[in-house]
């Protein structure tokens, strides 16, 4: 039987070879040309930390990084306000609402379509002057005049926003909706029986015990939200206009790698967004666990 | 998490008669029908909302370029061929869906047997370093894509792979994802006796592996395939920066060529070449929304 396990290796061998090279060895290598100053062709001249202390005084990345939050910030708040409503009023036993599935489908269909077809839609239907959005609205009276939606900063931020909301809020909601019809009923029969209203049903019992689900759902999106390239890239010029508003972390890496030819430069970048998102998931973790501890020592 | 008592606790007595009212419960019962009905009408404009961009496209496709600049109808042109002609004078847009569905199918098929492999090798053996090696891929796990996007490009350089489909399809087979996922499912799925059994019956750990493992793997496999699918079919920052050549680009990779080609000067025919990279998603997910939601719901649940 002993000389069966050597199968073991066997099968697990083509995945290794092909993670090392693909996989391993580039993401090794990233990190050896962040300490220097290649430029795509030529020799690799050793810079010590040159580029990272390039990158935490480079007002590009800083702008990158806070236009980042911001656009993933806004777009968060709004999905996840729309996918706990909506699971509200799905999972609420008095009402009774059906069309689950139906709702379910049409809300999430944004997602699955290929991100640059969306951003290419989305930047002629926001067109300043030719834009059907514009048009649409000014018929509906709801604007006297056309809005610029994609060439001021704010309103560029908003429809990225926006637009990452419309792709996203039927994902949450479907995993909230998980969460939700996890959860037994025999806790919402009681609040029932014992006269508890929407507003407490859903405060007291449903918010607490998604928590889990919320925390998956926040990282996962927090993760995504910071690698966000294909919109802002496709939407307006490629290097984040207007006045760069639109330049996220990884357009900025793409950027200066691709465009530029600062590959040292682009590696360091590399792997302050891989730092940000370490951090920034550990710190998401750690208040959502520390909320826990308090509250079950108030109980 | 929540136990009865503070269920009880958080919830004052005061509000009970609302439910001993019996002479008005036909009125309650009223009112309800008429919150329903708001909330009704409030989710199918909901729904409007999030289909009207794609309404307006497959409109506007339909529609000239000076009929499209004068306003916005919903009433659909009639100039759909005129701007296929244009379009397809610049930009071969079924070309970019051929190459998008030869990189799409191989990787999930290679995505599919290697990580059932791996698996099935990292469940049912013991070996040395196994821990070791499981762990290193979880944690190689979290580590995003764009990381190793430097090193991933310097790599297919030297290697001469630039401008192929290779680095697209062959990383396929290390899915550190989808071998967790499997792993996980074949443990408690496939029980060692059945191994043991066809050991005994002269089976060779090969055929094991594919007549046993693998029909018993096929629905975890097939709900990753989905997503293996879709995130290959919707990538975008991998193909634009390996691939060239235009007759080589991926529909994403094509939809941002479009952009910046001549075609970007006649809106319908932008619209239409939008359309016909979204449509198929859109059929596709018509026959699979329920399998779809059911797999999102699963893996959300599972984490």
């Amino acid at each position: 039987m002993k000389n069966l396990n050597r199968y073991g290796y066997l099968f697990i061998a083509p995945f290794w070879i092909i993670f090392l090279v693909f996989n391993i060895y580039p993401v090794a290598l990233t990190f050896y040309y962040s300490f220097t100053n290649y430029s795509g062709s030529g020799v690799a001249e050793v810079v010590g930390l040159a580029n990272y202390q390039r990158l935490i005084t480079d007002t590009f990345f800083v702008e990158a990084f806070f236009n980042t939050w911001k656009i993933w910030g806004i777009n968060f708040a709004l999905q996840i306000a729309i996918a706990l409503v909506l699971a509200a009023i799905f999972s609420d036993m008095r009402v009774k609402m059906k069309g689950l599935a139906f709702f379910r489908s049409i809300f999430y269909l944004p997602n699955l379509i290929t991100v640059s077809s969306v951003a290419l839609l989305f930047g002629i239907l926001l067109d300043w002057q030719h834009g059907s959005l514009n048009m649409v609205l000014m018929n509906l009276g709801l604007i006297s005049e056309p809005i610029n939606w994609l060439n001021q900063p704010a309103t560029a931020q908003l429809s990225v926003s926006l637009i990452l909301t419309w792709m996203w809020f039927g994902h949450s909601f479907i995993v909230v909706m998980a969460g939700v019809s996890g959860i037994s009923n025999d806790y919402y029969e009681a609040a029932l029986i014992d006269g508890a209203n929407r507003a407490q049903t859903f405060f007291k019992i449903t918010l607490p015990l998604l928590k889990p689900i919320l925390l998956y759902i926040m990282i996962t999106s927090l993760i995504g939200g910071l690698q966000l390239f294909d919109l802002p890239m496709l939407l307006t010029d490629g290097i984040g206009s207007p006045d760069g508003s639109l330049n996220t972390m990884v357009l900025y890496l793409y950027n200066q790698a691709f465009k530029y030819n600062n590959y040292g430069y682009a590696a360091a970048v590399a792997y302050g967004l891989f730092i940000i998102t370490i951090i920034f998931s550990a710190i998401v973790f750690k208040s959502m666990y520390r909320n826990e501890r308090k509250q079950a020592r108030q109980v | 998490m929540i136990d009865r008592t503070e269920i009880e606790k958080g919830v004052p007595q005061e509000k009970l008669p609302e439910k001993t009212l019996l002479p008005h419960e036909a009125k309650i019962k009223k009112r309800r029908a008429l919150v329903k009905g708001i909330i009704y009408t409030l989710l199918i404009l909901m729904a409007i909302v999030c289909f009207i961009p794609f309404l307006m496209m497959l409109v506007n496709a339909t529609r000239s370029n000076d009929a499209i600049l004068t306003g916005f109808t919903l009433i659909p042109g009639s100039s759909l061929l005129e701007n296929y002609r244009t379009m397809m004078e610049y930009v071969n847009i079924w070309n970019g869906f051929k190459n998008s569905l030869i990189i799409s199918v191989l990787v999930t098929v290679l995505t599919g047997y290697f990580s059932a492999l791996t698996a099935y090798g990292f469940a049912f053996y013991e070996f040395k370093g196994k821990n070791f090696l499981f762990v290193f891929m979880l944690v190689m796990m979290m580590v995003p894509g764009q990381l190793g996007l430097i090193g991933f490009y310097e790599l297919s350089k030297t290697l001469g792979i630039l401008d192929t489909f290779i680095p697209l399809i062959v990383p396929a087979i290390a899915s550190p994802f989808v071998v967790f996922f499997l792993r996980q499912y074949i443990k408690t799925t496939l029980h060692p006796s059945l191994i043991e059994a066809a050991r005994i019956d002269g089976a060779s750990e090969w055929r094991i592996f594919h007549t046993v493992a693998i029909p018993i793997m096929m629905p975890a496999v097939a709900t990753m395939s989905i997503f293996t699918f879709i995130g290959s079919w919707n990538n975008y920052i991998m193909p634009l920066v390996i691939l060239f050549s235009p007759e080589k680009y991926t529909l994403p990779v094509l939809m941002g060529f479009l952009k910046g080609s001549q075609v970007a000067q006649n809106l319908g025919s932008m619209y239409l070449g939008i359309a016909i990279s979204v449509v198929p998603i859109m059929i596709a997910f018509l026959f699979l929304s329920k399998y779809i939601i059911n797999s999102i719901s699963a893996g959300a649940v599972k984490e």
